[in-house]
C-alpha cells in the first residue's frame, strides 16, 4: 500500500534559518539598502516590505568551470538548412545557435541580485538601527490587538473553561429527561404493589413477586442513568475581536531655516516614523498634517516638507500658533487623539521663546495626547531648549530630547511607549 | 506483440474529477501499481508527501533533500527561485522525488488529480525503478541510509556551529562548496553510507586520520636511510582527482571537526554524482513509463478521456524539443531526448526496419521488456547514447553537429543527420553528455612533503578548453583548506606544462593554526 503524507500543514519556513543566514552574511548591504528606502518613503509607506539588491558578484560561489574558448563541438537539434562542411558566421551578441545561454547566463552574472524583505525583516532592520528595546519592537511590528470578549457557551472547549453551573444544569435536565418514563412506569408499579399488599396477598405470590421484581429493574434503569456525560458538558466560549477602533491625527512640526540640512532632516524622518508606527499600533485611521516654517508658517505635503529648501531666521512660535488653529478648526470635536512631534536644531529668535513656552503649555499640551520634542545638534542648548525644559519638569505629556544621531530617538517616546504597554 | 500487456478488459472506471482527494489519489495509485507491476517494475515501496509551492520552493533551496544543513547559499536559492515563481517566470516542478528507501515523491497541491496520476506513475514507478536498478545508483548511493545520513550531517554541523561558531563553520563550507565538482571519485566505487556505522567509526576515524596526518607531516629527524628513501618519494603516489577527499585526509592543518565537515560535504556530492550523469536516461525512463502506464490505463478503459486529455497536454509540453534558432532554445531536452530513446528502443523491438536490423542487430526484434531492463541497469548517459542512438531518431530530431573552433573565424558543420555523419554525431552527443569532457579535468598532482607544503594542482587541458572566471576564487579557498600556498598548472594539449595560478595562504588562518 502507498504511504501518503499531507505535509502542508508543517512547519511552512523550512528555508528560513537558511534565509536569515544570507541576511546574516550581507548584512550591511541590506541595512544600507533599508536606509536608503527609509530616506526615499513616505511616512506612511514605512510599514511594508522593500526591495533590496545586491551585486551578483558578492554572491557568486565560485567553481572550477570552462571559458568558452577553446575547441568546442556541439550538437543541436533542429536542422534545418546546413550540410555537413557548411560553415556559418558567428552568431553575434550569443543569440540565436544556442550559445545564446552560456552569454546570457554570465549576462545575468552583471545584474544585481534583487529581491523581496518582508514587512517584519524590514522594520525589524529599520529598529535596530534606532535601538528599540525589544519589547517595544515587538510591539510595533505586531499587526493589529485583538481583545477576548466572551460569547455564551459552546459544547466543545479545554477543561479550564469549563462552567460548572451550565454543565450540571445540562446532567439534570437529561437525568430528568431520561428517567422520566421509567420513573412513570415504576411510579404505576409501586401502586399497584401497594394495592396487592393492601389486598392482602401472601408474601410468595407469583404476581406479588414479579411485580417486586419489577420495581427493582426500574430502579436499576434510573440509577444506571449517569449522573453526568460529555454531552452535558459546557465551555464558556470567549472570542478575539479587533480594539475598538479610534482615530489619531499626527502634527509633525519641523523648522526648515537654512540651519537644517539634509542630513538632519532624514533624522527628523526618522523620529517622525517612529512616531507613526507607535500610532497605529493603537489606532485604526491616521492624519498626519505637515508644519514647516522658518519665520512663518505654512502647512505643506510631504514632499515639500521633507525636501523644499528655505532659508532665513526663525520664529518657532508661527508654527506652534498654526497648530493650535489647526487642532482647534478641525481636530477638537473630541473624536481624534493629537499627537504633536516637532524636530528642530535649536535656533530660535531670542525673544520668541518664551512665547513658544506659553503658547505650547496653554494652547497645546491641553489638547493632545502627547507631544514630543527633539533638537538635533551637537553642540550647546539653545534658548528654547531652556524654555522647553521648564515645561518637561511639570509635564508628562511633553517629552524632550537632544540628539546627535538616529539611535538617540527612543528615549524620546520612552515614557509614550512605557504608559501604553503597560 | 511480444510483450506483456495486459489485455484491455473491462474495469471500473476511476472517478475523473479535476480536483484530487486523498481517496481519489489512493485508488488511481492502486490501479497505476497494478499496470507497473503487470510491466514488471521493481521499486522501493513509495511514500508520497503532499506539500505546498511555499514548501516546494523550500525543497528546491536543499537540493531536493527533506533535511540538510543550513547555510547562507541555500537561502540564496531559495530567495531567488521564489522571487521568479513569483513573478510567474518560473513554473514549479510537479514533483521532486528522493532517491531513498522508502522512495520520498513529493506533489504540489496545486496539481490537479490528471497531474496528480502523471507524477506517481512518473516519479513512484519511473525513477524509483530507475535508482533501484540502475548500476550507478546501486553502486554509489545507498537508498537504505540516505535520510539517516543527512540527519546525522545536519545535527554535526549544527554541533560544530555551536562549538565553534557560524562563522568558522560557515567559512568552511564555503570552501567545501567550491570542490563539489572536484570532490567526487569518478571511477573508485565508495563504500556504502550507513548511519550506524558512521557514528561509530567517526570518533576513531577523527583520532586516527589525526594520527595520520602527523605521521605524514612529520618534523622529528628519523632515521637516515628512511628518510633518503622517502626523499624520492612522491605524494600523492598517483594524481588523485577527488581533490576534498585528499584535503580530509592529509590536509596538515584541519582540526578534525573540520576534516569530518569535509567529509560530509564530499559524502552529499558523491551521493548526487551518479544523478548528474543519468539525466537523459533517467528522466527519459520515468517519462516513458508514465506515458506507457497512463495509455495503458486508458486503453482498459480505467480513466476517463477527460483526464487522458489533459494527462497528454502536460505530457507533450515536458517533451518539446525546441529547434536551435528558437529563440526560447535551450539545448537539447533531456526529456525529450531520453523518451524518444527509449520509445524507440522500443519501436525497434517490436516494428524493426531494415535500417535497424543493420545497425542494431542485438535489439531488433526481441522482447522489449528485456532490452529495456538491460539498458537501464547497465549504463549511463553517454553510454546508453553511444550504444542506442538510432539513425532514425537522429533524423528525427534533425540532430547537427557545429564545430567551434576560436582559431577559426567561422563556425564549421561537422556533422548532420546523413550517412555520413550518423556515427560522428552519435560520439559527439555522447562526449557532451561525458562529465569527464563536460568538467575541467584537475587533480592533485604534487605535495611538498619536504619542502613548504604547498599544493599543486594540474589541469589536464582538453580542446585547448580554459578555466573559467572564478578560478581565483577556487585557489583561495583550497588555500584556506590546505593551509598553505595552492598553486595551479596547467598541462596543455601540446605537452607543455604552465604555472597558470599560485595562490598564498591567508596568514590569520596560519597564526590561528599556530595557537
Amino acid at each position: 500500500m502507498i504511504r501518503i503524507v499531507d505535509r502542508r500543514f508543517d512547519s511552512k519556513k523550512k528555508s528560513a534559518v537558511n534565509r536569515q543566514r544570507f541576511f546574516r552574511r550581507f548584512k550591511a548591504q541590506i541595512r544600507k539598502a533599508v536606509a536608503d528606502a527609509v530616506t526615499g518613503r513616505s511616512i506612511r509607506d514605512i510599514d511594508s516590505g522593500e526591495k533590496v539588491s545586491i551585486p551578483a558578484k558578492d554572491l557568486n560561489e565560485p567553481q572550477f568551470e570552462h571559458d568558452r574558448k577553446g575547441r568546442w563541438e556541439t550538437v543541436y537539434a533542429g536542422n534545418d538548412q546546413f550540410n555537413a562542411g557548411d560553415e556559418v558566421p558567428r552568431p553575434m551578441g550569443g543569440e540565436g545557435q544556442g550559445r545564446g545561454k552560456g552569454a546570457s547566463d554570465s549576462g545575468e552574472m552583471q545584474d544585481d541580485f534583487v529581491f523581496q524583505l518582508s514587512r517584519e525583516e524590514f522594520l525589524n532592520i529599520f529598529f535596530d538601527e534606532l535601538e528599540l528595546p525589544n519589547l517595544v519592537k515587538t510591539q510595533l511590528a505586531r499587526i493589529t490587538e485583538h481583545k477576548t470578549v466572551r460569547a455564551g457557551h459552546t459544547p466543545t472547549g479545554v477543561p479550564a473553561n469549563i462552567n460548572i453551573v451550565r454543565s450540571l444544569r445540562g446532567a439534570l435536565g437529561r437525568r430528568l429527561a431520561l428517567g422520566s418514563p421509567y420513573r412513570e412506569q415504576l411510579r404505576r408499579a409501586e401502586d399497584e404493589l401497594e394495592q396487592l399488599e393492601a389486598e392482602g396477598r401472601a408474601d410468595d405470590d407469583p404476581e406479588l413477586v414479579a411485580l417486586r421484581e419489577r420495581i427493582s429493574v426500574l430502579r436499576e434503569k434510573i440509577g444506571a442513568i449517569p449522573f453526568i456525560d460529555s454531552f452535558d458538558l459546557r465551555y464558556n466560549n470567549r472570542v478575539k475581536l479587533p480594539m475598538p477602533s479610534t482615530q489619531a491625527v499626527m502634527f509633525c512640526v519641523m523648522d526648515v531655516s537654512g540651519s537644517m540640512d539634509e542630513e538632519k532632516k532624514q533624522i527628523a524622518k526618522r523620529f517622525f516614523m517612529l512616531l507613526y508606527l507607535f500610532l497605529k499600533r493603537s489606532y485604526d485611521h491616521i492624519e498626519i498634517v505637515f508644519i514647516r516654517h522658518h519665520t512663518a508658517a505654512a502647512e505643506v505635503d510631504e514632499e515639500d516638507f521633507f525636501h523644499s529648501r528655505e532659508s532665513g531666521g526663525t520664529v518657532v512660535s508661527s508654527a506652534l500658533n498654526l497648530m493650535s488653529d489647526i487642532v482647534k478648526e478641525r481636530y477638537a470635536n473630541g473624536a481624534w487623539n493629537v499627537y504633536g512631534a516637532q524636530a528642530s536644531d535649536g535656533d530660535n529668535w531670542e525673544n520668541d521663546s518664551p512665547k513658544c513656552r506659553q503658547l505650547l503649555e496653554e494652547d497645546i499640551l491641553p489638547y493632545v495626547q502627547y507631544f514630543a520634542y527633539v533638537e538635533i545638534r551637537g553642540g550647546e542648548p539653545q534658548n528654547l531648549w531652556r524654555e522647553y525644559s521648564k515645561i518637561a519638569v511639570a509635564q508628562t505629556r511633553f517629552s524632550m530630547q537632544q540628539i546627535e544621531s538616529v539611535s538617540d530617538i527612543y528615549p524620546v517616546f520612552r515614557e509614550l511607549f512605557k504608559k501604553k504597554l503597560a | 506483440m511480444n510483450a506483456p500487456v495486459p489485455l484491455p478488459s473491462p474495469r471500473t472506471r476511476l472517478p475523473a474529477s479535476s480536483e484530487w482527494t486523498i481517496e481519489l489519489i489512493e485508488q488511481y495509485h492502486t490501479e497505476i501499481r497494478r499496470v507497473a507491476a503487470e510491466y514488471g517494475l521493481d521499486t522501493y515501496p513509495n511514500q508520497v508527501e503532499i506539500i505546498t509551492a511555499e514548501q516546494m520552493l523550500d525543497a528546491y533551496a536543499s537540493i531536493g533533500m527533506p533535511v540538510y544543513y543550513h547555510h547562507w547559499s541555500f537561502g540564496k536559492h531559495f530567495i531567488s527561485s521564489e522571487k521568479r515563481y513569483r513573478r510567474g517566470y518560473m513554473g514549479l516542478a510537479y514533483e521532486i522525488v528522493i532517491n531513498s528507501n522508502p522512495c520520498i515523491a513529493y506533489l504540489m497541491e496545486e496539481n490537479t488529480l490528471a497531474m496528480q496520476a502523471l507524477v506517481i506513475a512518473h516519479a513512484c514507478y519511473g525513477h524509483n525503478s530507475f535508482f533501484k536498478g540502475n548500476h550507478l545508483f546501486r553502486a554509489w548511493t545507498n537508498a537504505d541510509s540516505i535520510i539517516d545520513y543527512l540527519v546525522f550531517a545536519r545535527n554535526y554541523i549544527a554541533e560544530c556551529e555551536e562549538r565553534h561558531g557560524i562563522d568558522r563553520v560557515e567559512e568552511l563550507l564555503d570552501s567545501c562548496h567550491a570542490l563539489l565538482n572536484v570532490g567526487v571519485d569518478r571511477y573508485k566505487r565508495p563504500p556504502k553510507l550507513s548511519l550506524a556505522k558512521e557514528m561509530q567509526r567517526q570518533k576513531e576515524r577523527e583520532d586516527y586520520l589525526q594520527a595520520q596526518v602527523n605521521e605524514l607531516w612529520r618534523t622529528l629527524p628519523e632515521r637516515a636511510v628512511t628518510q633518503s628513501a622517502k626523499a624520492n618519494v612522491r605524494f600523492p603516489a598517483e594524481p588523485q582527482e577527488n581533490i576534498l577527499y585528499l584535503i580530509e585526509k592529509h590536509a596538515p592543518l584541519l582540526e578534525p571537526w573540520e576534516r569530518e565537515v569535509v567529509r560530509i560535504v564530499r559524502k552529499v556530492g558523491q551521493y548526487f554524482y551518479p544523478q548528474r550523469q543519468t539525466q537523459v536516461m533517467n528522466e527519459g525512463w520515468a517519462t516513458f513509463w508514465h506515458y506507457t502506464i497512463m495509455n495503458t490505463l486508458y486503453d482498459q478503459d480505467c480513466i476517463a478521456e477527460s483526464i487522458i486529455m489533459e494527462f497528454l497536454q502536460s505530457h507533450t509540453n515536458v517533451v518539446m524539443q525546441l529547434p536551435y534558432n528558437s529563440p526560447y532554445y535551450g539545448g537539447i531536452n533531456p526529456y525529450a531526448l531520453g523518451f524518444s530513446m527509449w520509445s524507440d528502443i522500443r519501436r525497434m523491438c517490436e516494428n524493426p526496419t531494415e535500417e535497424d536490423r543493420k545497425w542494431f542487430p542485438d535489439i531488433a526484434g526481441s522482447n522489449w521488456r528485456d532490452t529495456f531492463d538491460f539498458a537501464m541497469r547497465n549504463f549511463k548517459d553517454e553510454s546508453f547514447i553511444l550504444q542506442y542512438l538510432s539513425p532514425k531518431l537522429m533524423r528525427d530530431l534533425r540532430l547537427f553537429a557545429v564545430l567551434d573552433d576560436d582559431r577559426n573565424a567561422k563556425l564549421k558543420i561537422s556533422a548532420i543527420h546523413d550517412d555520413a555523419g550518423y556515427r560522428e554525431l552519435r560520439q559527439m552527443l555522447s562526449d557532451q553528455y561525458n562529465l569527464g569532457s563536460r568538467e575541467p579535468n584537475i587533480s592533485v598532482w604534487n605535495v611538498d612533503l619536504r619542502g613548504d607544503r604547498s599544493l599543486t594542482l594540474r589541469h589536464n587541458q582538453y580542446q585547448r578548453r580554459p578555466l573559467g572566471g572564478s578560478i581565483d576564487e577556487v585557489l583561495k579557498h583550497i588555500s584556506r583548506l590546505w593551509g598553505f600556498t595552492v598553486r595551479l598548472e596547467v598541462a596543455r594539449d601540446d605537452g607543455s606544462i604552465v604555472l597558470a595560478h599560485e595562490c598564498k595562504p591567508d596568514k590569520r588562518r596560519l597564526a590561528r593554526a599556530d595557537i
